[in-house]
């Protein structure tokens, strides 16, 4: 496209099919302890 | 047209950015598409002579076609006006979890004590409202059997210890780490360990010890040093930044730089807090965490409305201070900044809180369970304890129903796929209500996840 330029990113619709296994890193081990950032983790589900 | 497509645009560090808060795509766009797509929303459809008309001649009616077409394009791929689909399957899923509830994390609070007073400390120098108190290894280990038996068939199981400052009872950690690892072949468990310290009995002994059993290791330092021992003094009133620095560098440097965070905390006191996650970064770390204070708003150092504008400005400028050091083949991790477009979480995970109360506990020295650290010694919320269980089942349900759904801000918020819906705690402490907004924190989360995204555009610019 000229007028527009799209990122990679995951279609989240996409990702109820096989999505919510719970394998992930719960939100606050990380590192904040006083906020909860979900955008930053990695999917753990080898099957997706 | 459905009427629950929700898009984001905004301009950062010369960027014209565009989010279909729905389907997670993300467009770097121009001018003319920046401008039409507002206008196209509730009318893919539009001739061009209206556009044309709409946007006052401002472009040619041309470029106004061509642009016109890609915006419909997107709509077409699924990648613009996305309508939300995701209520009823949050609401399913939040009924499986609440059937079938699993834990899969415990913040293990091995120390109600600590060789700090920091200000701002929510454990009030590691006593929580209670009592000084060690975790005993019986109690330690009967919180890693707890976790297993209640984790179902989740295979990695998450415990840091936590405190107070859990180097002071670093003997029980080190026994458990040595039961849980003893028990991961038999029940086909993997434990990720994290030990969050203040650094001032960091030996090299237990450095040794971390490196090899612990996943993660959080390490508490504000920044400058000024602003570091104004908030973290020892117990006689001095400050704790020369004696953590050079251990905590030698941490970094032993790990690699990598599986660790330097982790600090912002407050009134510094709200040109830029300056000390660049200090971090100047002195050798990596990996940087530097974050809003949590505490009551009568506080002094307490973050107040008026510092919210000079807030958000230090994040413009430590994101385009970020973008230059990286450019420059200076690798900086920002904890807040960090964003996984491609390979981020499932939309369930997105959508349905931190965990607190639900698959993620806090346990006490004495083994009582609370919805998270920031929970203990708050006795509405005490939940049971390692040897009965849960006893007050209506705690996690209130917890575990609670999603960006059931909060009536996070539903017309665009980085609500970012934050999740944002910490119950803080909600909690500022609202009384763990599905209320904390305005300030809202306002700070949106501004680093415009960041974070703008940092990705500015970088896939370059190459990656």
């Amino acid at each position: 496209m000229k007028h527009i330029k799209t990122l990679n990113t995951r279609d989240y619709r996409k990702s109820t099919v096989k999505g919510g296994c719970g394998e992930c890193q719960t939100s606050c081990q990380s590192a904040c302890k006083t906020s909860c950032t979900v955008g930053n983790q990695s999917c753990e589900n080898k099957n997706r | 047209m459905s009427v629950n497509t929700m898009v984001h645009e905004y301009k950062n560090n010369g960027f014209n950015i565009v989010l279909d808060v729905n389907s997670g795509a993300v467009h770097i766009t121009d001018d003319i598409v920046y401008d039409l797509i507002p206008l196209m929303e509730q009318d893919i459809d539009a001739s061009d002579e209206v556009l044309f008309e709409r946007l006052n001649g401002k472009y040619k009616a041309e470029d106004i076609r061509e642009a016109a077409e890609e915006i419909r394009e997107l709509k077409e791929t699924g990648a613009l006006y996305t309508p939300d689909s995701f209520e009823t399957y949050v609401d399913s899923f939040t009924k499986g979890k609440l059937e079938h509830p699993v834990i899969k994390a415990l913040c293990l609070h091995i120390a109600h004590d600590c060789n700090l007073r920091c200000k701002y400390c929510f454990a009030e120098e590691g006593e929580y409202h209670g009592r000084r108190a060690l975790m005993s290894c019986e109690v330690g280990m009967r919180a890693l059997d707890f976790l297993i038996e209640n984790s179902g068939a989740r295979k990695n199981l998450e415990v840091d210890f936590f405190g107070g400052e859990p180097t002071m009872n670093f003997e029980v950690v080190k026994k458990l780490v040595e039961y849980g690892r003893s028990r991961e072949k038999e029940t086909g468990k993997n434990f990720r360990f994290t030990l969050t310290t203040n650094g001032m009995l960091l030996t090299d002994e237990i450095l040794d010890f971390a490196n090899k059993e612990m996943h993660n290791l959080v390490l508490s330092i504000d920044g400058r040093k000024e602003v570091n021992d104004r908030m973290r003094p020892t117990a006689g009133g001095k400050g704790s930044y020369d004696v953590i620095l050079p251990r905590f560098i030698k941490a970094a440097e032993s790990r690699g730089q990598t599986d660790y965070y330097v982790r600090g905390t912002y407050t009134h006191y510094n709200t040109d807090f830029a300056k000390d996650v660049l200090h971090l970064h100047d002195m050798g770390f990596e990996q940087i965490s530097v974050e809003p204070v949590v505490c009551d708003p009568k506080e002094p150092y307490a973050l107040r409305e008026e510092d919210v504008p000079v807030l958000l400005e230090q994040y413009d400028i430590l994101a385009k201070e970020i973008i230059r050091r990286r450019k420059e083949g200076r690798f900086i991790n920002f904890f807040h900044f960090m964003i996984d477009l491609e390979g981020g979480p499932c939309v369930a995970k997105r959508l349905s809180g931190c965990g607190a109360g639900c698959e993620y506990l806090a346990v006490t020295p004495w083994g009582d369970l609370y919805p998270c650290h920031q929970f203990v010694g708050e006795e509405r919320f005490l939940l049971g304890n390692v040897y009965d269980g849960i006893t007050e089942k209506e705690i996690p349900r209130e917890f575990g129903s609670a999603n960006v759904y059931t909060k009536p801000e996070c539903r017309e918020c665009f980085a609500k796929f970012y934050c999740s819906g944002g910490c119950m705690a803080n909600s909690y402490h500022a609202t009384g209500n763990i599905n209320g907004n904390y305005s300030i924190g809202c306002e700070l989360q949106r501004k680093r996840i415009e960041c974070a995204i703008m940092i990705k555009a500015a970088l896939a610019d370059n190459g990656g």
